[in-house]
Parts: structure tokens; C-alpha cells; sequence
């Protein structure tokens, strides 16, 4: 079963590489966001030497690797999910012998892979060319940032999930799959870092699971989080990922009551 | 050995309603109206392993419906279903494993990758033994000419390319009990056969039970030893469909082409006492009708063809189409008979 699972990912792999014009229209958008906001951050430093604690080169490479993590863990689960529901087709998915959340999460994992092997890996190194960025040079540091990148994948998935399974309660859930996409970008620190909120607002976002999907990970990898700070960061993921598998088995359970699938 | 149980099936949706004009729209957005639609309604039948049973009905009479609770993609609303021993929707997973699904109307491949990587990741997905799978697949791509289209992407095949795939696909695993909504809509005449002659060979050597769902009656009538017949969710028949020719189809009618010029007096005069009637377009051309259980065929015949010269003659039976047409239109299998004997 397992190799049923990891074919998943394969084939997503296969079939993302089938739509190559996707991918290099990616590339060019990311390097415009990661430019765009290196140049914006640089005119709001002006003569600061640092600002909420970020000096400008932790500033500029915390942009930079954001939205490369991001090119990882970012995955349209919701609106497939929601357009399975709504077209139908995932009755198709109930006549299979898998479970249908781990079969769309395998290819989100898939097309993840896709673009951090063929996208983040090439563009961090020409970004480095272009940008004056600072990367670890401890091992330790980039192992664990690759393990909790995987999180911020998982997370995001997860939150992803839920709000695609939304589509059996209601009949267009466009405008929460919207809202969940800018309350990702923005309260996970991808536009602005977590420390630069006002405190009440940065201590209410250090209860959502959405600083988990880029703050932490990026603070580990900027240096700005070490030591035992840094383990905290993992496990506060962590916590995340097994807290959010409750509401999405709920939604889950609750869902199998109300399939009704369109066409009769 | 009982394949499919189902007692007491019941399956209620609950359908918005959608309130007319701005006014109502508004309204919508706070206090929503349902209503409660019986796609279902307390059904009752048994299929026995190894036979294979049509379940025909007009649009929207249900029979999707069923063949989801059936399934185990739908969660009923009361009653009891059983097949193969599993209650589908309790225990899915492991239960989905001994059976295929076809939908007509939905794409169960993948659509971007070649037919052969579907079938693969298929054959992880049902865990099928290597060795199996390949004597599997050389029996499928043999049977369904599937040699040409095994590399190439879904997207790129034609409908009966897809389907024939979309057949070998629910196939694979060889399951026990397999379950076709429409599996032949859209089809031209030659794929049809092939699948039905498939279809029904499958049957004889593996003892695979099938129930299908199809508007095409020749589907039924090709494979069918049996009919299980929904209207408004609710069955109206269920036997087999000799019978259901026998019991409502309305009689047989000969067609008489003559030597010479015969005009309707004679014909009325040499099946005198009998209930037969008689329609003439053309001096040379009659046609009888003979109501079944009222009048015995031959004998029609026989005491036309004894006093006339005969140059060819034809006997047309009641179309299956016709028979379902009317019942349909009545709305009950009973009514329908009962119509024919007033």
C-alpha cells in the first residue's frame, strides 16, 4: 500500500513536469516577489542598521529563503478538493481501496518535491548571485531546516484540507479559499516577519498554526533563532501538525454523511 | 450464495432551495429553505453470486443512487445493505477491494499520463501480486484490443478507446462482484458488442456478478437473465425479462406481402371468430395484429396462408423499448399490465 502511496507523488512529479509552462511562469513571479520586496525592505531600513531585531542581510535572506520554502510547501490541495466535491468525481476516489486526505496530501508532496528540486534549489543559487543573502554554513542548520520545511508542507496541507473539505457544507467556498490564502501569506510571516507586528497582534498569531508554516522555519535558517530556541521552534510544529489532524478527521467523518454527489 | 442483500434501503438528500429574485436571494443568505428529495425509497432485492442483473429505470428514478450506497460512496439513510458480506460504507476500504466500479460518465484514469502508468499505480492501489497482474493484463489487453492505446495519455484517447480502459482498469484486481453505470452510453454499435460479448464471457469463466445500469436495452437484453426495474425510487419490477415481454408486451404482428390484389373483406372473413386485427395500406400488402394469450400465431397463419398466395411474410415482435417506454410512461410495471388486458 505504502508503494501505492509514494507512486502518487511520482506521478505528480510526472505530471507537473507534462505542464512546463506553469513552472517557468513560477520562476519568473518568484524572482519578481523576492526583488520586489528586497527593494521595499531596503527603502524602509534606510539608515537603520536593524529593525525588530533583523539586521538588513537576516532581513534579505529571510525573504529569500521564505518564498523559496514556500515554492515547497505551497500546493492547490483546497481547490482540488473542492473541485472533486463539486464535479463530482470524488465518488471515484471512494471506490478505491486508499484513503482519499493521504492520497491528495502524497501529491501536494509531489509536486512539492517537483518545485524544490527544479525551482527552489536553481533559483536560491541565483539569488545568491543577485542579492547579497547570508546562508548557514552549520550542516546541522540546514538539516533542520529541510525537516521543518517538511512541516510547513504538512501544515499547510493540512490547513489546506480543511478548507477544500469545506465545499460538502457549502456551495462555493471560493471567497474562504481566497481569505485562507492571504491569511496564510500574511500571518505566517512570508510579507512581513512576525516580529515586526504590533506585540498584540504578534501574540495572538504565536497561537495560530500559521507562524509555523514560514516564521519559524525561516528564523532557524536566518540564525536569529539557536540553541535550544531551536528545538522549541521544531516542536511547536510538531504539536501543530498532530493538533490539526482532529478537526480534519471531524470534517472528515462529518463529510461521509453529507457526500451527495452531483448528477443523480 | 447471496451476493447483494439490500432490505429497506433508503436514501433521502436534502436540496437547497433557492428563493426567487434579489429579494429572495437575500432572504437565502440568512434562513435557508430545504427540501427533503426520496431518491431511495425502501427498496428490497437480492442478487445471487455469478448473475448478471440489469437495473433500468428513467432518469433520476434512483439508480445511481443505489449503485453509490451499493458502492459505498453514499452513507444510506435506513435499511440494510450487504454485499459480499461487507456493509460498504462501514468498511470501505477493505470492501472496495473486492469489487469494480465503472461510471460511464466519469473518468476513473488518470488523465495526463499514459493508460499503462494507470494501470500500474492500479495495480499497487488493489495490491495485485506482480505475477497475477501480468497474466491479468494479457488476458484484458487481448480481449479488449488494448495494444495500441496502452502508451498513450488518457486525454489523447477516443470514447471507446476510454472506455474499453476504463473496463480493464475496474478489472484488474479481478474482483467478485463488478457494478457498471452505463457502461455503454455514447458507444458505437461494434464497441458495444465487443463489451457486452466481454462482458457476459467474464461472467461464464470467472462467475463475476454484475449489476448494470444502462438506458440501451439491448444491453439487458445481450446480458440480462434478470431485471430489476426503479421508477421514482421505488422498484416496479423484478424478474426476468422474457417475462416482462410475455406479461406487457402487447402481441406480435404479421406482416403479409400477397401475389395478388386481396382487399380486407376476404382477410376479415379467414380469421373470422378470431381477435386479430387486420390494417391494409396497399391491395397487396396486409398486416395482422395478434394480442398475446388471445390468439396463437401459427394459427393466424395458417389459415391465411392456406386460402392465399403468399410471396412473403414477416413476424415482428414487440420491441423491448416500446414495453419499457410504456411502463415508464405509467409509472408502474402492474398498471401497465393490467392496461393491456382492458
Amino acid at each position: 500500500m505504502l508503494s501505492a502511496y509514494v507512486d502518487m507523488i511520482r506521478i505528480r512529479f510526472l505530471m507537473m513536469l507534462a505542464y512546463r509552462v506553469n513552472y517557468f511562469s513560477g520562476i519568473i513571479i518568484y524572482t519578481l516577489n523576492i526583488g520586489a520586496y528586497y527593494f521595499l525592505w531596503k527603502a524602509i531600513y534606510g539608515g537603520n542598521d536593524t529593525l525588530a531585531g533583523f539586521t538588513v542581510l537576516q532581513m534579505t535572506t529571510y525573504i529569500a529563503i521564505s518564498w523559496m520554502a514556500r515554492a515547497f510547501y505551497f500546493n492547490n490541495l483546497d481547490r482540488e478538493i473542492a473541485n472533486e466535491i463539486k464535479d463530482g468525481s470524488v465518488a471515484v476516489q471512494m471506490i478505491r481501496p486508499y484513503q482519499y486526505l493521504i492520497v491528495k496530501m502524497m501529491q501536494g508532496l509531489g509536486e512539492g518535491l517537483f518545485r524544490l528540486l527544479l525551482f527552489s534549489a536553481p533559483g536560491m543559487i541565483i539569488i545568491t548571485f543577485l542579492f547579497p543573502i547570508q546562508l548557514p554554513t552549520d550542516v546541522m542548520t540546514w538539516a533542520i531546516f529541510m525537516v521543518m520545511i517538511f512541516f510547513s508542507f504538512l501544515i499547510n496541507s493540512q490547513i489546506n484540507i480543511m478548507v477544500g473539505l469545506f465545499a460538502f457544507f457549502v456551495e462555493n467556498n471560493e471567497g474562504l479559499m481566497r481569505m485562507k490564502r492571504v491569511a496564510v501569506d500574511l500571518f505566517s510571516g512570508l510579507i512581513i516577519p512576525l516580529s515586526f507586528f504590533p506585540l498584540w497582534a504578534e501574540s495572538i498569531l504565536r497561537w495560530l498554526p500559521f507562524q509555523a508554516i514560514t516564521f519559524l522555519p525561516a528564523s532557524v535558517f536566518t540564525g536569529r533563532v539557536t540553541g535550544q530556541q531551536v528545538y522549541d521552534a521544531l516542536l511547536t510544529q510538531v504539536v501543530w501538525f498532530i493538533v490539526l489532524i482532529l478537526p480534519i478527521v471531524f470534517i472528515w467523518r462529518k463529510s461521509r454523511q453529507r457526500l451527495f454527489v452531483q448528477g443523480g | 450464495m447471496l451476493a447483494i442483500e439490500v432490505e429497506n434501503l433508503r436514501k433521502e438528500f436534502r436540496v437547497q432551495q433557492n428563493r426567487e429574485g434579489l429579494k429572495g436571494a437575500f432572504r437565502d443568505l440568512f434562513k435557508r429553505r430545504y427540501n427533503h428529495v426520496t431518491a431511495v425509497e425502501n427498496i428490497n432485492f437480492q442478487i445471487p453470486k455469478g448473475e448478471i442483473c440489469g437495473y433500468i429505470g428513467e432518469n433520476g428514478a434512483g439508480k445511481s443512487t443505489t449503485i453509490k450506497m451499493l458502492t459505498g460512496i453514499l452513507v444510506p439513510t435506513s435499511g440494510k445493505v450487504v454485499v459480499n458480506g461487507y456493509v460498504p460504507f462501514q468498511e470501505r476500504e477493505k470492501y472496495v477491494k473486492e469489487i469494480g466500479v465503472v461510471f460511464g460518465q466519469r473518468s476513473q484514469l488518470w488523465w495526463d499520463i499514459a493508460v499503462i502508468e494507470s494501470f500500474q499505480l492500479l495495480r499497487k492501489v488493489y495490491r495485485v501480486p506482480e505475477q497475477d497482474f501480468k497474466k491479468r493484463m494479457d488476458e484484458l489487453v487481448e480481449r479488449l484490443h488494448l495494444q495500441e492505446v496502452l502508451h498513450r495519455p488518457v486525454r489523447k484517447l477516443s470514447l471507446g478507446q476510454r472506455m474499453r480502459c476504463e473496463l480493464a482498469a475496474s478489472l484488474l484486481h479481478n474482483p467478485s462482484i463488478v457494478f457498471l453505470d452505463e457502461p455503454t452510453i455514447g458507444l458505437d454499435i461494434v464497441v458495444k458488442t465487443e463489451i457486452r460479448q466481454f462482458l457476459k464471457e467474464m461472467n461464464k469463466k470467472y462467475e463475476t456478478t454484475i449489476l448494470l445500469t444502462t438506458h440501451d436495452l439491448q444491453d439487458i437484453e445481450a446480458l440480462c437473465s434478470r431485471v430489476v426495474m426503479l421508477d421514482e425510487g421505488k422498484i416496479i419490477y423484478d424478474g426476468d425479462l422474457e417475462q416482462l415481454k410475455q406479461r406487457w408486451g402487447k402481441g406480435k404482428e404479421i406482416v403479409f406481402h400477397f401475389a395478388e390484389a386481396v382487399n380486407m373483406q376476404t382477410l376479415q372473413q379467414l380469421t373470422q371468430g378470431m381477435e386479430v386485427k387486420w390494417q391494409q395500406d396497399h391491395p397487396y400488402e396486409a398486416k395482422v395484429w395478434v394480442p398475446f394469450e388471445q390468439e396463437n400465431v401459427s394459427e393466424v397463419m395458417r389459415s391465411v396462408v392456406s386460402e392465399l398466395n403468399i410471396n412473403d411474410m414477416k413476424i415482428i415482435e414487440t420491441n423491448t423499448d416500446d414495453i419499457v417506454r410504456e411502463i415508464y410512461k405509467s409509472g408502474s410495471a402492474e398498471t401497465a399490465g393490467e392496461n393491456h388486458h382492458a
